[in-house]
């Protein structure tokens, strides 16, 4: 990094991206405040990592601005930004010992003395005593960590990772998660996360931006965004949920209401993101309760019913599928507390959540019923 | 018996494959006998009396080590120069778009489907018609040319296997264009610009046919082990031939060793030391 | 992400004026690159071919000391096929037989380090290779030894009555198609090695579990798969042992005289530039031509 300051804010300006005829990232705008925690998530090709290579400078943009603080570092060589990047597979030198790989950025900017910079490194990301091995010796966390101290020695404005705990498996993300979290904390640096994982995004980041065709979706707080998407993609791509094709047909007081399948269900409209036309009832699987009969829903709930079509067990639920009279088959998560009642695959049963937990999402005309597959998985994750 | 059988269909195939190495390697075997040998006349090819005088005396016919000498010193000319033109090639190939590059593949690829029967008639049909006297000189200009192929593709699979975002890494952490080049992209080829030099050499060190065409008066090792043979081979040729398979099987196999010394060590470090374990 | 531009040519609009400067430095930069090495291939592989085409068709009167004049003589080339017809069709049919012997003893060579050798693999590669550390001409005069008339090779076939008591080995076409397979053996071997190693043992494993015999095997799967280095293997064996002559010269007898023995006494016995350039030019097509009809046949799905 060439100077310490003027340190702010990293802002991206109407930032787009083509390559030829396909637009890779789209007027994107977006600002991300100093010494946060910021994910990109989405699926691969929604331009997320393209957008972090602007940054970096390893791509340029075809408009648009990259500011950090007041400067515009958009035309600036990769080498003359305060920026560093996490690559993904780490990217670390194959012909140079750990020391070397760590040490390579402040020879670069001919720093003499790297010596104690380095082992304070190496043992911020506790590797102390691995400087003379070589990249190939090392596991996958090993390298993920040499790869994080190499870039953050250099006390980068901002720190770019692209998908860096891509290549580890479960056990060890989840390790690593925690890790960067606490390095992150400790350093204060703007960390510029760019992953498919949406549990990965939610439990580091401190802000999370849904991208999808070069777009943000929806930007905010990971509860937030779960809670309340602000799109059928982003309810579908966070999390899972059962999105009932209605129409909004008027308000009661603080409620918006919906037609849908010709029953009348109410959403409170602070949870409304249209309030006419089209519309999608959204409501989170572990929203929803199941009961045997309509007569055992608790007043104030709305339900739905319909015939169990699959019931899978995986330990800390029990995940339903309910095939309702019109086809569409809602998913519903019933925790196994023990409390709850069980039900057998061809059982009539009642769907009811509480409908401060629904949501309304807009929706083209066109669009019939959305549900997620049963699986827990989110869209794209196999990338 | 069946477990006789089964033995033979499970290893027959190795078995062929030993005795087709023997058939590459006899030869080599009767080269080093000869160069034992103390011939019972000029032309005679067979074994006689073993002695140690060749060994001894490797120059005792001093056009022989002439000859050597002159070919070394083509191989190193042709080998610097093909290698210096072809990876340059190589880099502009693998890293660079520019107009005519299927036209250059072509031209690139061609040298190594010709008959070497065919570049030497054709390039003594050029220097003739050109008026160049055929010497030292043509030798090496016609094994730059048939090396370069060979170089350019050598280079060309190092450079193309190499990880881009090495390269991206190194310019992310400070490295600018020229330093990236130095730091990162050099010595992560330099290992297949080692083995296209030691390939041109060897083309060029052993190369005949072209030679035959494009040498004029000048004699190289090759050269001379073909007038020899019309006229009797002095068994020092066996000493040569012995003496350069000894060295590169030795090159070979102490590379080899290396590699395979290196990957032991990085078993052993593959697991963690225990403080490391523990807290990770 | 494939379509990442390359950093160091960046091109693409710029987005500011250093970087303007920078493209246009580096687009020339890979012309710049390629000069040198591109002329030499020029200048010193097609531009003598083009030499070699017009010296075909020279005036078959003119000498050396007289000089030659470009007189279109396309008769040189019925003339020379005409007098050399047997010499031609024999580098074809030993370089073929070679080629035959070659492919039985290469491709077990080869399945055996790929798929058999384990830890040997790498070893057993360098002796595929070692042999070539030594010169060629003298690896061909050891087979001179071998096939000797009072050799122990030749000894031992007398005795067993393979040959005759006066039968040879040495000077015979024998000798020359071995010496062939020898030489040019390993350029087989590699290539096929590679795609070899390539395959996959479970799909051999696979095959057998759906009830193919080891022959149906080998002819379902691993040929098939083992294509691709077949055809490179099998055409750099046989491109350099067509045009070989050294093997008919040092192994044989002017009966067993291949077409580069004609065209090496054509450019540097008799002298006669028209003939040997028509010659070298006629072996080049053939060459050409019969690896053009094998990439063809070879190019479809079912080879066998």
């Amino acid at each position: 990094m060439a100077q310490e300051t003027p340190a702010g804010d990293l802002r991206l300006a109407n930032l787009t991206k083509t390559f030829g005829p396909f637009t890779a990232v789209d007027d994107l705008s977006l600002t991300i405040a100093q010494g946060s925690f910021f994910a990109l998530l989405g699926a691969s090709g929604c331009g997320k990592t393209t957008t972090l290579r602007m940054i970096a400078g390893l791509e340029e943009p075809t408009s648009g601005q990259v500011l950090l603080g007041d400067r515009d570092i958009a035309g600036l060589r990769p080498y003359k930004r305060p920026v560093n990047t996490v690559f993904q597979s780490y990217a670390l030198f194959p012909h140079l010992d750990i020391f070397e790989n760590v040490a390579f950025g402040l020879r670069r900017r001919g720093i003499r003395s790297v010596d104690s910079q380095v082992r304070e490194m190496l043992s911020l990301v506790q590797l102390d005593g691995y400087e003379r091995r070589r990249p190939t010796q090392l596991s996958g966390g090993q390298q993920q960590r040499v790869a994080l101290a190499r870039a953050l020695i250099n006390h980068p404005q901002v720190l770019l990772l692209d998908e860096p705990l891509g290549a580890l498996d479960l056990k060890l993300r989840r390790q690593m998660q925690i890790e960067l979290k606490r390095i992150q904390t400790e350093v204060g640096i703007t960390f510029v996360h760019v992953t498919h994982d949406q549990e990965e995004a939610m439990t580091m980041a401190d802000t999370v931006a849904v991208m999808n065709a070069g777009r943000i979706e929806q930007l905010g707080a990971p509860a937030d965004i779960y809670e309340f998407p602000a799109t059928a993609f982003v309810a579908n791509f966070l999390g899972q949920s059962n999105l009932i094709a209605g129409e909004v047909s008027g308000s009661n007081g603080d409620d918006t209401l919906v037609t849908a399948r010709g029953a009348r269900f109410s959403v409170p409209s602070a949870r409304a993101r249209a309030d006419e036309g089209p519309v999608y009832l959204g409501v989170r699987p572990e929203k929803l309760h199941l009961a045997g009969a309509a007569v055992q829903v608790p007043a104030g709930s709305q339900h739905l019913e319909g015939t169990i079509s699959d019931a899978s067990y995986v330990g800390v639920s029990t995940q339903y599928l309910l095939r309702t009279s019109w086809g569409t088959e809602l998913s519903v998560f019933v925790a196994n507390s023990g409390t709850q009642q069980r039900f057998a695959v061809g059982e009539r049963a009642v769907a009811y959540w509480d409908p401060r937990h629904a949501f309304l999402l807009g929706r083209r005309a066109d669009e019939d019923d959305r549900t997620t597959p049963v699986l827990d998985q989110p869209v794209g994750a196999s990338s | 018996m069946s477990r006789v059988s089964r033995w033979l269909a499970q290893h027959w195939v190795m078995g062929v494959a030993l005795l087709v190495l023997g058939y590459l390697f006899l030869p080599i075997a009767v080269v080093a006998a000869l160069s034992f040998n103390r011939p019972s006349s000029r032309l005679s090819y067979d074994f006689n009396e073993f002695t140690l005088d060749n060994w001894r005396n490797p120059c005792a016919t001093s056009d022989m080590c002439d000859a050597v000498l002159r070919s070394a010193q083509i191989g190193f000319l042709a080998t610097v120069a093909a290698t210096a033109l072809g990876t340059l090639m190589a880099f502009a190939l693998v890293r660079h778009r520019f107009r005519g590059r299927s036209g250059l593949n072509v031209l690139i690829f061609l040298p190594m489907a010709t008959p070497e029967l065919v570049m030497g008639t054709s390039l003594l049909a050029l220097f003739v018609a050109g008026g160049v006297p055929l010497g030292f000189w043509t030798i090496v200009i016609a094994h730059v040319m048939f090396c370069l192929s060979f170089v350019v593709v050598t280079v060309k699979a190092r450079l193309a296997g190499m990880d881009r975002r090495l390269e991206e890494a190194a310019m992310d952490l400070y490295a600018s264009e020229w330093q990236t080049f130095r730091r990162i992209t050099l010595p992560l080829v330099l290992p297949g610009i080692v083995a296209a030099a030691l390939l041109a050499f060897s083309l060029s060190f052993d190369d005949f046919i072209i030679t035959n065409f494009n040498s004029g008066t000048t004699v190289t090792f090759p050269m001379y082990v073909w007038g020899a043979a019309q006229r009797g081979i002095p068994p020092q040729v066996n000493v040569i031939g012995t003496a350069m398979f000894a060295i590169a099987l030795l090159l070979v196999l102490a590379t080899m060793l290396r590699g395979r010394r290196a990957r032991r060590s990085a078993i052993t470090a593959a697991v963690p030391a225990p403080r490391a374990a523990s807290r990770s | 992400m494939s379509i990442l531009a390359h950093v160091p040519a960046g091109s693409g609009q710029p987005a500011s004026p250093p970087q303007t400067a920078r493209s246009a430095r580096y687009r020339f930069l890979p012309y710049l690159l390629l000069l040198p090495g591109a002329a030499w291939l020029l200048l010193f592989f097609a531009v003598p071919l083009v030499q070699l085409a017009s010296a075909s068709l020279y005036d078959p009167e003119g000498s050396l000391s007289t000089g030659y004049a470009l007189t279109w003589a396309f008769g040189n080339y019925p003339t020379a096929l005409q007098q050399y017809w047997p010499q031609f069709s024999r580098s074809f049919l030993y370089a073929g037989m070679a080629l035959v012997l070659a492919l039985l003893m290469g491709y077990p060579l080869a399945y055996a380090i790929a798929q058999k050798a384990g830890r040997w693999k790498n070893l057993l590669l360098v002796c595929v290779v070692a042999p070539m550390f030594t010169s060629f001409l003298v690896r061909t005069l050891a087979w001179k030894t071998i096939l000797s008339d009072n050799g122990w090779l030749v000894g031992l076939l007398r005795d067993v009555h393979l040959l005759g008591p006066d039968g040879r080995l040495l000077a015979t076409p024998i000798a020359v198609v071995l010496g062939l397979t020898y030489n040019f053996l390993p350029f087989l071997v590699l290539p096929l090695y590679a795609s070899l190693e390539r395959l996959d043992y479970r799909l051999l494993e696979a095959a057998s579990d759906l009830y193919a015999s080891p022959l149906k095997t080998f002819r379902r799967v691993t040929l098939p798969l083992s294509m691709p280095g077949l055809i490179a293997g099998t055409l750099l064996f046989f491109i350099p042992a067509t045009g070989d002559y050294i093997n008919a010269e040092l192994l044989g007898t002017p009966n067993q005289y291949m077409i580069g023995n004609v065209i090496d006494s054509a450019f540097l016995v008799r002298l006669d530039y028209p003939q040997g350039a028509a010659l070298s030019f006629l072996l080049m097509s053939a060459i050409l031509a019969v690896v053009f009809v094998y990439l063809r046949r070879a190019g479809t799905e079912d080879v066998l």
